[in-house]
C-alpha cells in the first residue's frame, strides 16, 4: 500500500504505477458529472462542452446555492456508482477520462477499459460529505445548468480523498477480491449457524 | 384534561427533528464507528473508518450536514394513552415540518413521482413524510422520532416470504446473503435492521423500527437476542467491511423486531442502514413541554 499525491492533469503512466489498495489525495480540477449528465452525452448524443481529457470525474451529489453568478457549496458529497456502469467504457475510451471517483465500484466492462486505456476507479468514503465539502475549494464552473443537481461541474480541490485505489489499470478489482474471499467464507459461515442449504 | 394542543408546537418540533437528525449524529453510532475504528486491522478500513469520523467532526465544525442524501422523512410516533391527540392534525403538522426544513435550511429535496420523476423539493409529496404509529399506556405523552432514510442503504433493503418448513435458518441465511451481496452498495458499516413475522405489509414496518433502536441494545426476547448476536459474527466474518472493501466491520449491530405470524408463513425483511445511521428525537408533554434527544 503506497500513498500518492495526484495532480491534475494525470497521464497514463501514471494511472498504470498505481495499484489496488494505494491511497491516493487529488490536487487540481475534478469534474463532478452523474446519471443524467452521462444520459445526454452518450443515449441522447450531446458533446459537453468541456474536455475531460486526463482529469477525473466524480459520481456527484451536489447540493449548491446560485448567489447572482456564483454557485456556493451547500453540501457536495458522492453518490452510488454501480448506476453509472454502461456509460464509463466509454467514457475512458471516447473522453479521456483517467479516473472514476464514486463509492460502491464499477464492473467487468469497466475494468476491463481501465486496463486498455490506463485509468483507474478511486473510492470515496461515502457519506463522508463534510470533509468531501470542504476539500472543494470553488465550484468553478457550471456546464449544462438547466440539469442541475446532474449538471457538469468543474471543481477546483485540494488534498481531494483519502481515496482507495479499489480498480486498477491492470485488471484488478478491490470489490471483486472482496466479494470472492467472503464467498469462500460462505459455507462455513453457514456451517457455524445450522444453516445446511 | 381540557388542554388543547399546539399543533403549530409539533410542526416546529417536526422540523427541527429533522435538521437536527441531519447535522447530529446519535451518540451511540457515534460510540459504535469509534469502537470499530479501534479495533480494526485492515489498513484500508482503518483509512476509512478514520476518514468517517473525521468528516463528522469537520461537518460539526462547520455547521454542515452529514451526508447529503438527506433521505426521505420517517417519523415513528409514539402515543401514550393519556394524550389527546387528532391524527390527521398531527399528520399535516409533521409533512408541514418535513417541508419547513427542507425549504428553510435549506437542503435538496429528494422525494419524488414515481413514474414522472417531478422532485417538488420539499422532501414530501403525496404519500410522504412515512409515518409509523405505536401506543403505549399510562402515558401523557407524544414521541416523536424522525429518521431520515438515504437511498444507498434503502435501496439495498428485501424481503421474503418464507414459509415454516423453509425453518429458522432460510431466514438467517436471507440475511447473511442479502448483507454479503450488497457489498458497498448501503455505504458499511451501519445497522442492519430485520424484521420477522407478521404479514407481507408488517414484516417491512417491524426491519424499520428495528433500524431505529439504539446500538448496544438487544431484543428483549432472549431468543432473538441471540439471533442478532449470531447475525453479528456471521456478517462481520465474511468480510465486506467498510464500503466493501474489506475488512473485521461490515455490520456496527443486527436489530431484529419482530411478531406473531400466520401458521403457514414466515416472513422476513432485511432494511439497510448506512454508517451515517441518522435519527433525533423529541418528547411532547401534554403541558407543552419538550423534551429533545430523549
Amino acid at each position: 500500500m503506497a500513498l500518492h499525491n495526484l495532480q491534475t492533469p494525470l497521464d497514463e503512466d501514471t494511472m498504470r504505477s498505481l495499484t489496488v489498495g494505494d491511497q491516493v489525495t487529488i490536487d487540481g480540477h475534478i469534474f463532478g458529472i452523474r446519471d443524467k449528465t452521462q444520459i445526454e452525452i452518450f443515449d441522447h448524443g450531446k458533446e459537453p462542452p468541456v474536455s475531460f481529457e486526463g482529469y477525473p470525474v466524480l459520481h456527484t451529489a451536489p447540493s449548491l446555492r446560485k448567489v447572482s453568478d456564483v454557485w456556493e457549496k451547500v453540501i457536495i458529497g458522492t453518490t452510488t456508482s454501480t448506476r453509472m456502469d454502461r456509460f464509463t467504457p466509454e467514457l475512458i475510451e471516447k473522453y479521456g477520462v483517467r479516473a472514476i471517483i464514486g463509492k460502491a465500484g464499477l464492473y467487468e466492462g469497466s475494468l476491463a477499459a481501465m486496463q486498455k486505456f490506463g485509468a483507474c476507479y478511486f473510492a470515496i468514503v461515502g457519506g463522508a460529505a463534510g470533509l468531501e465539502t470542504m476539500q472543494i475549494d470553488e465550484v468553478e464552473k457550471v456546464y449544462w445548468p438547466h440539469l442541475h443537481p446532474e449538471a457538469i461541474y468543474q471543481l477546483r480541490v485540494s488534498a481531494f480523498g483519502p481515496l482507495i485505489v479499489a480498480m486498477d489499470a491492470h485488471g484488478q478489482s478491490l470489490y471483486e477480491a472482496v466479494r470472492q474471499r467472503a464467498s469462500g467464507k460462505l459455507p462455513e459461515i453457514y456451517r457455524r449457524h445450522g444453516i445446511t442449504k | 384534561m381540557s388542554a388543547t394542543l399546539d399543533y403549530g408546537l409539533i410542526e416546529q418540533v417536526a422540523r427541527d427533528l429533522y435538521i437536527r437528525a441531519l447535522k447530529e449524529l446519535p451518540s451511540d453510532v457515534l460510540g459504535a464507528l469509534r469502537r470499530a475504528h479501534e479495533k480494526e486491522s485492515n489498513p484500508t478500513a482503518r483509512t476509512i473508518l478514520q476518514t468517517i469520523l473525521r468528516s463528522i467532526e469537520t461537518s460539526q465544525e462547520n455547521g454542515l450536514i452529514i451526508c447529503q442524501d438527506t433521505g426521505l422523512p420517517v417519523y415513528v410516533i409514539t402515543v401514550g394513552d393519556r394524550f389527546p391527540l387528532d391524527g390527521y392534525r398531527l399528520r399535516q403538522a409533521l409533512t408541514e415540518g418535513a417541508k419547513r426544513a427542507t425549504l428553510e435550511h435549506p437542503f435538496r429535496g429528494s422525494s419524488a413521482h414515481p413514474l414522472t420523476r417531478e422532485n417538488p423539493q420539499t422532501s414530501v409529496g403525496y404519500g410522504l413524510p412515512v409515518i409509523h404509529w405505536d401506543f403505549v399506556p399510562e402515558a401523557d405523552y407524544l414521541d416523536i422520532l424522525m429518521v431520515p432514510k438515504g437511498s444507498g442503504s434503502e435501496n439495498m433493503s428485501s424481503m421474503q416470504m418464507f414459509t415454516p418448513a423453509d425453518g429458522v435458518a432460510a431466514l438467517k441465511k436471507f440475511v447473511i446473503d442479502k448483507v454479503v451481496h450488497s457489498g458497498g452498495n448501503p455505504c458499511p458499516p451501519g445497522i442492519i435492521g430485520v424484521g420477522i413475522g407478521g404479514t407481507f405489509d408488517s414484516v417491512g414496518v417491524l426491519a424499520k423500527k428495528a433500524i431505529c433502536r439504539p446500538l448496544g441494545t438487544r431484543n428483549s426476547d432472549p431468543a432473538f437476542a441471540e439471533m442478532e448476536e449470531e447475525l453479528e459474527e456471521a456478517i462481520n466474518s465474511s468480510g465486506i467491511g467498510p464500503m466493501g472493501l474489506g475488512g473485521d466491520t461490515t455490520t456496527l449491530g443486527v436489530h431484529i423486531e419482530w411478531s406473531y405470524t400466520h401458521i403457514t408463513q414466515n416472513p422476513v425483511a432485511v432494511n439497510t442502514q448506512c454508517w451515517a445511521a441518522r435519527r433525533a428525537r423529541a418528547r411532547i408533554w401534554l403541558d407543552g413541554r419538550v423534551e429533545h434527544g430523549i
